[in-house]
């Protein structure tokens, strides 16, 4: 069962088979074109799958949107070493729970997927990891696997292609940075998931100092997709530079929360409206926050645009890993900047200094605001903190913090005013009333 | 130690499938699943493991100190943690988790005195489109209301 109506208007690529009953079954898979991609793509030569994968302007769906060709253009193909293909399914950013759908409903299109990967760089070992939380993923996953040996489909000389391909899951344990690409290649090779220093780039020295292709769940399940109808025909789904479509994950104040899969560039309030049913309850819209809650939030009025990647970045935000959040206009800004806050200074590893400290002054700050125990002071120093962590940390983690920080308390700088000099929450008496 | 023989056989093959010379990479995965079976990351496992895979115990122990979910302590027979991060605090999440609180007597990471039930605020898990949610163990549970809640909790009391 889907956990949420598919919408007709839905561009449906990765998602064509969800509802399907039994999808994630090899036979089904099968049935409905899977490993097709692969048969083609071991017929090519490898720099043209890669060639593929530029034209398609797929761009990383985990967060950064770096362009997956490209990615695939640095791993060393040559190298002596071995080189492995490694998923990243810790989906953590708040607000994200797509990649959860992609491996429920079709896990052979991303196995499909990293096998194309291993076709493209050479690679005979793929891992996926998966957040510990996801636990009936793993067991999922473990048996899409067995499966696909089982007829032939991984294992050795794959359907006589001649290609050797195994795929292994590898489970996490609960930590948010283990999503970043260089902690998430400490954390297989057993150790604290802190990032490490680049260069060297995984796709040079990553897992266990062997030549990585990492991408995450949703970049994988795309490359099928490719190969088959070919990259001009995913690129022109979406718009220049911004190839395909993505899927996107409504949550928050809306009618009908749930998970779409729309082409890129698709306008922002249209999708809200059209997909989520407008705003619940019939309030207005206060705020989006775009892509997870490491992007700086959107003004009701910053969200006439459309969703691709280089708008987003032009309108000072970002699309992130599709972790749309819609905030009605009855919401306290200070305590969602709060909650946010929260959650970094939980998540930071500690490995540098100012996300460390900072996401854990700011977490006290905002506190102190929300409480009504700020000072006018308070308020310019939350932003001023927020930027001095701002491209001083060791990872993303703390640009993560600092952005919607800044975000807020720029955009909403009445609202921590009236937290001021004791005063309630604003906010708090409506909110009660919502819920009753 | 010894273990059941799922637990073995899973353990064999985390030994194996990592490179030559890479157990390491194992230690995670054997503690996240034998700690389902022993209840905690105990000290004996943890000596365990690292001999199982060719390291020194610190170099277990800081992996059990750093990822959320090894547990030095037992947890309740049904660990439930309730998500209060952005999209689910935006539709109750906060008041779900302070409902449970009352419902179940116990504070955060705390156990109730019967030992079958433990409560965590935790971060997201991954279900913000079908908020606010809660897992029970290893087991989701969407759209969850105190009622919801509630009910759950009766349920898994008359499991006994």
């Amino acid at each position: 069962m889907l956990y949420n109506e598919p919408n007709p208007l839905e561009t449906k690529v990765l998602t064509r088979r969800f509802g399907i009953p039994n999808s994630a079954d090899v036979a089904t898979y099968v049935e409905h074109g899977g490993y097709q991609a692969f048969l083609k793509a071991a017929k090519m030569a490898p720099e043209k799958i890669v060639d593929e994968v530029k034209i398609s302007n797929l761009r990383g769906r985990g967060g950064a949107g770096f362009p997956t060709g490209l990615k695939w253009s640095f791993v060393p193909r040559t190298s002596p070493k071995p080189k492995y293909i490694i998923c990243n399914a810790d989906e953590s950013e708040p607000g994200t729970c797509k990649d959860r759908l992609l491996m429920e409903y079709d896990p052979h299109q991303l196995i499909e997927g990293m096998m194309i990967g291993g076709l493209a760089v050479d690679a005979h070992k793929g891992y996926i990891y998966i957040r510990g939380e996801y636990r009936y993923l793993i067991t999922m996953m473990e048996k899409a696997i067995d499966d696909a040996y089982a007829a032939g489909w991984l294992g050795s000389n794959i359907q006589g292609t001649g290609f050797d391909f195994d795929c292994y899951v590898h489970t996490g344990a609960g930590a948010y940075e283990c999503g970043e690409e260089t902690a998430l290649l400490d954390s297989i090779e057993g150790k604290r998931g802190v990032p490490r220093m680049k260069p060297p780039f995984p796709a040079v020295a990553g897992a266990w100092a062997s030549p990585t292709l990492l991408n995450n769940v949703e970049t994988f399940s795309a490359v099928p997709s490719i190969i088959r109808d070919g990259g001009a025909a995913f690129a022109a789904l979406g718009t220049p530079k911004n190839g395909g479509t993505r899927l996107v994950c409504l949550s928050g104040h809306v009618n009908r929360p749930g998970v779409y899969e729309i082409p890129l560039g698709y306008p922002m309030l249209k999708f809200i409206e059209e997909f989520g049913g407008g705003v619940r309850g019939g309030k207005k819209l206060k705020a989006v926050i775009p892509g997870g809650s490491s992007c700086p939030v959107l003004l009701a009025s910053e969200c006439d645009i459309a969703m691709d990647y280089d708008t987003l970045a032009k309108a000072g935000s970002m699309l992130g890993s599709g972790g749309m959040v819609v905030i009605d206009e009855e919401t306290c800004m200070v305590k969602a900047a709060l909650r946010i806050m929260r959650f970094y200074a939980h998540e930071s590893c500690g490995w540098c200094i100012p996300c460390r400290e900072g996401t854990t002054w700011l977490r006290k700050m905002l506190q102190r605001v929300h409480n009504g125990q700020g000072i006018a002071s308070d308020i310019p120093l939350i932003g001023e903190l927020s930027k001095n962590m701002l491209g001083r940390t060791f990872c993303a983690l703390g640009d993560a913090a600092a952005m919607p920080t800044i975000s807020i308390v720029e955009k909403f700088r009445e609202e921590f005013e009236a937290h001021l000099d004791g005063r309630p929450c604003p906010f708090e008496h409506k909110h009660e009333m919502a819920l009753a | 130690m010894t273990f059941s023989p799922e637990l073995e056989a899973r353990f064999e093959k985390l030994l194996k499938i990592y490179p030559e010379g890479r157990q390491r990479s194992a230690v995670v995965p054997m503690l996240m699943y034998a700690q389902d079976e022993v209840g905690s990351v105990t000290r004996e496992l943890v000596e365990e493991v690292a001999r199982r895979c060719g390291v020194n115990p610190l170099q277990v122990d800081e992996v059990v100190g750093y990822y959320s979910m090894l547990h030095t302590k037992p947890l309740g027979k049904h660990h439930v943690q309730v998500c209060t991060n952005i999209s689910c605090l935006l539709v109750g999440g906060e008041e779900l988790y302070e409902h449970a609180k009352k419902t179940l007597g116990v504070g955060n990471k705390e156990v109730t005195a019967d030992g079958l039930f433990s409560l965590e605020e935790v971060e997201c898990m991954g279900a913000c489109s079908w908020a606010p949610a809660i897992q029970v163990n290893y087991d989701f549970y969407h759209h969850v209301t105190p009622e919801k809640l509630d009910k759950l909790i009766q349920d898994l009391r008359k499991l006994q």
